[in-house]
């Protein structure tokens, strides 16, 4: 008798009157498990996600403005299919914002007397270690890009870092040239990075020595973030010139 | 029955280790800081161990929130101990340990985004940490609920020590600050290759060798002590 069934013998629960019917019980149990799960991740869901969507409003707001010295408040506008700038809708509705994507939206600083104090925009590259995302800071009077902050970067600390730290580097994109060629549809002169030392022309950006991965990474992100956003700019400067109606 | 012969077992079925229930003591809740320690002793944890210690803060919150996740997940399994079906324990086990860390998935995004950005995938991945599946198939499952807890806290706790001795030695010496505020002067060389990747192998190793000197001292020394009084 001891060979035939010495572990069911000891083990099985007194306290589950269910294995009679196993399956039902798995299925039961799963059940309950899945219906406490759904309910906890539900309510979580629910109570943080207004908070999280606000912090990052508050965190992208604080960045436009950095970036954009004497800007007071910001309007946000949509590059829409055609080619123009839409407005997005103001805080309240906060879902306009989060859908769209957010390499397609312009941010615009105004100062306490409703002038545009210029624009800002996202763009991305590929670096060494995964995206980097940068948010540019755009005169559009003078068609230039005048600062950069790097938002999002895996790039080794010590090298890739340098792209938000070091003042040479930085030199580069405080009057980065983004004119419009003609048609008035791309830039005249495409942003490249160029090996370090070897920059001549005002759309070129100087690599760093050592992180030269990173380096072209912010020359794609401006590159990008310009072909896309500075047409749509220069198309709708009437628009963005209105100084917002209401103070956020 | 031919385990009866084995002294000890016949007289006292419970004496199983793997089903005893045990008593709430002062050892539950350290055992896991220091005897069973899940990182310096157990080696287990690794990735999140070797992968977001390059600060203090990082290893603090990844220490937290795998903490909670182990209370979390720890009481929902002990409480449906007897419910849940052997043959379907481990996908129980895994819904509720999910359960737990998407619910702090969102706490960390919504204390801090910051925080949330440089802990990146390794709040997801607590999913799959060892030592928490680990907790609740080897104790949890089978204790009342407050041993669980404390048992729980203690490992947490535990883990959480353990990453801020990485990630405190890695802050000083790869970036000369700790929790951000910087320790030395302005001409400080930070040693960069501490706060990289290899950096987390180094000072594991590191710590590793010193607690490994200090048990081998420890049991040396009253040998070495009988030896004297030979001597002597």
């Amino acid at each position: 008798m001891s060979g035939t069934l010495p572990v069911q013998t000891s083990t099985p629960a007194p306290a589950t009157p269910a294995p009679a019917t196993p399956g039902l019980a798995m299925l039961m149990t799963l059940g309950l498990i899945a219906a406490i799960s759904g309910l906890l991740v539900a309510t979580a869901y629910e109570y943080t996600a207004p908070i999280i969507a606000e912090k990052e409003r508050i965190a992208t707001e604080a960045a436009v403005l950095r970036i954009l010295p004497g800007a007071v408040a910001k309007r946000d506008f949509l590059i829409a299919a055609q080619g123009g700038l839409t407005p997005l809708a103001a805080n309240g509705d906060g879902g306009g914002a989060s859908d769209a994507a957010e390499g397609s939206i312009v941010y615009a600083g105004y100062d306490a007397q409703g002038q545009l104090q210029g624009l800002a925009f996202t763009g991305v590259g590929t670096g060494y270690a995964g995206p980097v995302k940068v948010l540019f800071a755009y005169d559009p009077e003078r068609q230039l890009i005048v600062r950069s902050k790097v938002l999002k970067s895996n790039e080794t600390p010590g090298f890739g870092d340098k792209l938000d730290k070091d003042p040479a580097f930085l030199k580069n994109l405080e009057a980065l040239d983004t004119r419009l060629d003609a048609t008035g549809q791309t830039l005249a002169n495409p942003i490249v990075t160029v090996k370090n030392g070897t920059k001549t022309q005002p759309w070129q950006i100087d690599a760093i020595t050592g992180a030269t991965l990173s380096s072209r990474a912010m020359g794609k992100a401006a590159n990008q973030a310009a072909q896309r956003a500075a047409p749509a700019i220069q198309r709708s400067l009437a628009l963005l010139a209105q100084p917002p109606r209401e103070r956020p | 029955m031919a385990e009866t012969t084995q002294p000890g077992t016949g007289a006292k079925p419970t004496a199983d280790p793997f089903n005893r229930q045990e008593s709430l003591t002062a050892d539950t809740f350290l055992r896991g800081l220091w005897q069973e320690n899940p990182v310096f002793v157990m080696l287990l944890g690794m990735c999140p161990t070797l992968a977001v210690t390059n600060s203090a803060i990082n290893a603090l919150g990844m220490g937290l929130a795998t903490t909670f996740v182990l209370l979390g997940s720890g009481a929902l399994v002990s409480l449906l101990r007897h419910l849940i079906p052997k043959q379907v324990r481990i996908a129980s086990y895994i819904v509720i340990i999910a359960t737990f860390v998407t619910v702090v998935d969102y706490a960390i995004h919504a204390i801090s985004l910051e925080l949330y950005a440089s802990l990146g995938a390794f709040i997801q991945l607590i999913v799959v940490n060892c030592i928490i599946l680990g907790r609740a198939e080897a104790y949890a499952s089978k204790q009342r609920l407050l041993p669980t807890l404390v048992n729980g806290l203690g490992m947490g706790l535990g883990f959480t020590l353990a990453l801020l001795s990485l990630g405190s030695v890695r802050e000083i010496l790869g970036s000369g600050s700790l929790f951000g505020y910087p320790l030395f002067g302005e001409d400080f060389q930070p040693w960069l290759v501490m706060v990289l990747p290899p950096g987390g192998f180094f000072v594991l190793g590191a710590w590793l060798l010193l607690f490994a000197w200090l048990k081998q001292r420890r049991e040396r020394r009253p040998l070495a002590s009988a030896g004297a009084t030979s001597h002597g």
